[in-house]
């Protein structure tokens, strides 16, 4: 059996999945029940400072991007941090982690981006016995109207200077959650790095607009005639994260910095991937959201039998492992030479791989008189549309071609070995092969 | 109250609720969730094999897709584009040997796409908002004459009105709607459908009925080829082939197509008298149909004979199914010879059939069932040929519908050619009415 616990900067939870800042750990009565079902850890429902919570709308807070049988397949929020008194939050958190030892429970926290303001919480947050804190620098909405949230995240030198406050003022773990709303994300990690953080954890939600009504003409969710853009997560957002941990993960400056991977983890599969990007854990948020605590259960399931099948004991084992496979464009091999090919079997003849490459791409399938599809070896690029397009898995399959052997694309002969770009006689910047 | 159990032929075998619940409609609606579910599964495929399964040519992929995007009347009118009783198609379409047989989903897990079951959301939708998405051409003063209010006489007349041309119907029955409304199993066209989509159709405008008129009684070929620009006949096939049993008037024997149309037009099921144990002679809709509908007013055994095998049926295989999920018995390669007397009943003798040398013989073994009723099914003939040529027993067309005659057209089901299906003769409608405007504006022919 592979052991599913992990060590994330010195906190042990009894496996990799964190329940995400969010509703689902906005109280006592939540977080007890998430951790029955087999949660890992929580990231507390994101506290403000001292005084009046904050105020919600008490219109609809959610709008979704649904498959055609209502799978949830983006969900967008405009939901503010926790709306309850922070000392409530603060009892609640005590007890939890006092009945809890062997759980991750991180008090995620947004105050103003004053040194007093931090000043004032961090030893109350401290005080609760919680494991460490998630500065909240991602929200995109509402909050960051106040100079807080993603207002922080999309200026590095503001997350420097409150990562140092925080590990001035808290003696555990610091971990920045950064928000995916700029355009290169490794900036404000480094800054995060610089200021201390011991992780950083991403993507928070994306700013968006679902939809529409076009019958009132107001964006959704939609308060009485007016909408505003929300935080958009959910399984629609996984590719968009994936990308920038890579980046994080990659990046010299930050390689090695903890990462706690966040975005549509909607299963095992999922988690693996963030894994073997570099996470150290996921948290999960529109996954409960959507199927309630129990959708853990086949995380933890899933994962601990894929990694016995790959011969993985522990989460370190794998963790990272496609970091040294994700590089840039330039350094892919260009001496892979490879052709789509249909097996016939399998082939359903539904012609939408002749609709996609003939209308859209490069001509490179024949229809016969009898529905049968081919493809043109001379017209293919290999560019792996067909293969997407059809909705027979596995029906449609890209082989690499031999080296040695003549591409009757191009007429050349497919060379042995690895060649790129920064090589290639036709890049005006290229290094002559030595 | 009869029962089941009652001998002989009689009335009241169910209650009221029991028949209101078996005649109910056959394929319920789909509901506005499953609609886009169904919708979800079509995966547009690339001149996709539906449409050339489909008589009419509808662009399936199309009308789902539109559907799929909450826009039902546009693919509404997708369909009647294409197929003017596309409302009744979908409903008694024999999908499963069609488009739904051609549906690479069919092919690939044996579950297609519910072509059928959408095209009727789709119509449905735009006939529930009473909108008729089309608008009559200025008149052009030509004139042609339809004979038969069927399938194929509205789909033609349909078009030539859409196209300017003043369309007069004769119709030999008090009601249009020739088989949609008289000839299919109720349980297919519930809530008086047929009527509904004639009046729906009429819409268009341009279009006069006339009923109970009959060609060679009421009117002559000649007269209507002097008064109209051109004449379209689909008078369909107005007569029953009979049974040839040795004592066929003793016994209670009737058509099934007459059963069929009392069923349809009767505003109270439980009046119509039904044997006890009933056998209906023959392998097509009408056969399966007729005993269907014996076993839902209440027959305790109902029996299809079939003289040939059951590959050799025209009832698709679904049909035959559909018949065996109501508890109709199919015996396959026997002929009726004669009726006996049993006790208080009757028995039927059948004949065990063989071919030999390509040709359909009795072995000479019999067998008997129980017999207070038999239906014959064993297809129809053409009543009115109007002097025209023949092919075979049906008017000879080539091309779209052209006859022997000058300016005549010929369609559905008492024209040569086509598989006698409501799809069918909608679409020989539709291309005689093409060729018509084309002769009738062109002046040549």
């Amino acid at each position: 059996m592979a052991d599913l616990t992990t060590d994330f900067l010195g906190i042990k939870s009894p496996n990799p999945f964190w329940l995400a800042s969010a509703p689902p750990t906005d109280k006592e009565y939540n977080v007890r029940r998430a951790f029955e079902a087999g949660w890992g850890g929580v990231v507390w429902k994101t506290l403000g400072a001292e005084g009046p919570p904050v105020v919600n709308v008490n219109g609809p807070r959610y709008g979704v991007i649904h498959g055609p049988d209502r799978r949830v397949l983006g969900l967008n929020n405009i939901e503010l941090i926790t709306d309850r008194p922070l000392e409530v939050n603060l009892e609640e958190i005590t007890r939890v982690k006092k009945d809890y030892p062997n759980h991750a429970v991180i008090v995620s926290i947004m105050v103003p981006c004053e040194e007093q303001a931090w000043k004032d919480i961090l030893p109350r947050v401290e005080a609760t016995g919680a494991d460490g804190i998630e500065l909240n620098f991602g929200c995109p909405h509402g909050m960051s109207e106040r100079g807080m949230g993603a207002a922080v995240g999309q200026v590095p030198e503001y997350i420097e200077m409150v990562t140092g406050w925080c590990k001035k003022y808290y003696s555990k773990p610091v971990i920045v959650k950064l928000t995916p709303n700029i355009t290169d994300v490794r900036l404000p990690a480094a800054a995060a790095k610089r200021g201390g953080a011991d992780a950083v954890s991403l993507i928070n939600t994306i700013n968006s607009i679902v939809s529409v009504d076009l019958d009132s003409m107001s964006p959704e969710p939609s308060i009485n005639g007016k909408g505003t853009h929300g935080g958009y997560c959910g399984p629609a957002v996984k590719p968009i994260a994936m990308s920038m941990v890579s980046e994080i993960a990659r990046a010299p400056a930050t390689a090695g910095l903890p990462i706690s991977g966040i975005g549509g983890v909607t299963t095992w599969r999922d988690a693996a991937e963030y894994i073997a990007l570099g996470c150290g854990n996921v948290q999960v948020c529109t996954a409960a959201m959507t199927y309630g605590f129990k959708v853990v259960q086949e995380m933890i399931t899933g994962l601990s039998q894929w990694m016995d099948e790959k011969g993985h004991k522990s989460i370190q084992d794998f963790m990272g492992a496609a970091i040294p496979n994700t590089t840039d464009w330039q350094y892919l091999d260009l001496n892979y030479v490879a052709k789509a090919v249909i097996n016939q079997d399998d082939c359903i003849s539904c012609g939408r791989c002749f609709a996609a490459c003939e209308d859209t791409s490069h001509q490179a399938i024949v229809m016969s008189e009898d529905r049968k599809f081919s493809v043109l070896d001379a017209e293919c690029v290999a560019c792996n549309l067909c293969v997407e397009v059809c909705p027979v898995e596995n029906c449609i399959t890209m082989v690499q071609q031999p080296a040695g052997t003549v591409d009757p694309r191009t007429g050349q002969t497919i060379l042995d070995g690895y060649a790129n770009w920064t090589t290639h006689p036709n890049n005006p910047d290229s290094v002559a092969a030595e | 109250m009869t029962s089941p159990m009652t001998p002989g032929i009689a009335a009241d075998r169910l209650s009221n609720e029991a028949l209101a619940q078996n005649f109910a409609d056959l394929h319920v609606p789909l509901e506005p969730h499953e609609v886009r579910v169904a919708a979800d599964r079509c995966y547009f495929c690339y001149d996709a094999p539906c449409v050339t399964a489909c008589p009419t040519d509808i662009d399936i992929p199309l009308f789902i897709r539109q559907i799929s995007t909450d826009r039902s009347e546009a693919a509404a009118k997708t369909i009647l584009d294409m197929n003017i009783l596309g409302g009744m198609c979908a409903r008694v379409c024999p999908t499963e040997v069609l488009c739904e047989q051609a549906c690479v989903r069919e092919v690939s897990e044996g579950k297609p796409v519910e072509i059928g079951r959408l095209q009727r959301h789709a119509t449905d939708s735009l006939m529930a908002k009473n909108i008729h998405p089309f608008s009559r051409a200025a008149s052009t003063g030509k004139k042609v004459a339809v004979v038969g209010a069927g399938p194929a006489g509205l789909s033609c007349a349909h078009r030539l009105a859409l196209k300017g041309i003043d369309v007069t119907i004769y119709d030999t029955r008090s009601k249009a709607g020739g088989l949609n409304e008289y000839g299919i199993a109720a349980y297919k066209s519930t809530n008086d459908f047929a009527a509904k989509e004639v009046a729906w159709l009429l819409s268009i405008g341009g279009i006069t009925i006339e009923n109970n008129k009959t060609l060679g009684m009421d009117m002559t070929l000649d007269g209507l080829s002097s008064d109209f620009d051109a004449v379209f006949l689909s008078v369909g096939l107005g007569g029953v082939n009979a049974l040839s049993m040795s004592n066929e008037d003793d016994i209670c024997m009737s058509d099934a197509v007459g059963f069929i149309e009392t069923l349809r037009q009767t505003t109270d099921l439980a009046s119509i008298p039904i044997g006890r144990n009933v056998v209906v002679i023959g392998g097509g809709m009408t056969a399966v149909d007729a005993a269907v509908q014996s076993k839902l007013l209440g027959a305790e055994q109902v029996t299809i004979a079939y003289r040939r095998g059951r590959e050799a049926m025209s009832a698709s295989r679904y049909e035959q199914d559909l018949a065996a999920s109501h508890g109709v018995k199919l015996l396959f390669n026997v002929q009726p010879v004669t009726l006996e007397a049993l006790g208080t009943s009757a028995a039927l003798v059948l004949e065990y059939t063989a071919t030999k040398d390509g040709r359909l013989t009795g072995t000479g073994e019999t067998m008997r069932i129980s017999a207070d009723q038999v239906f014959s099914a064993i297809g129809q003939t053409l009543t009115t040929d109007g002097g025209l040529a023949l092919d075979g027993r049906k008017i000879s067309v080539t091309g779209a519908g052209r006859t022997s005659r000058d300016r005549v057209w010929a369609g559905g089901d008492c024209a040569s050619g086509g598989d006698d299906l409501t799809v069918t003769a909608v679409a020989e409608g539709r291309d005689a009415a093409m060729d018509i405007y084309a002769t009738v504006m062109g002046g040549a022919n």
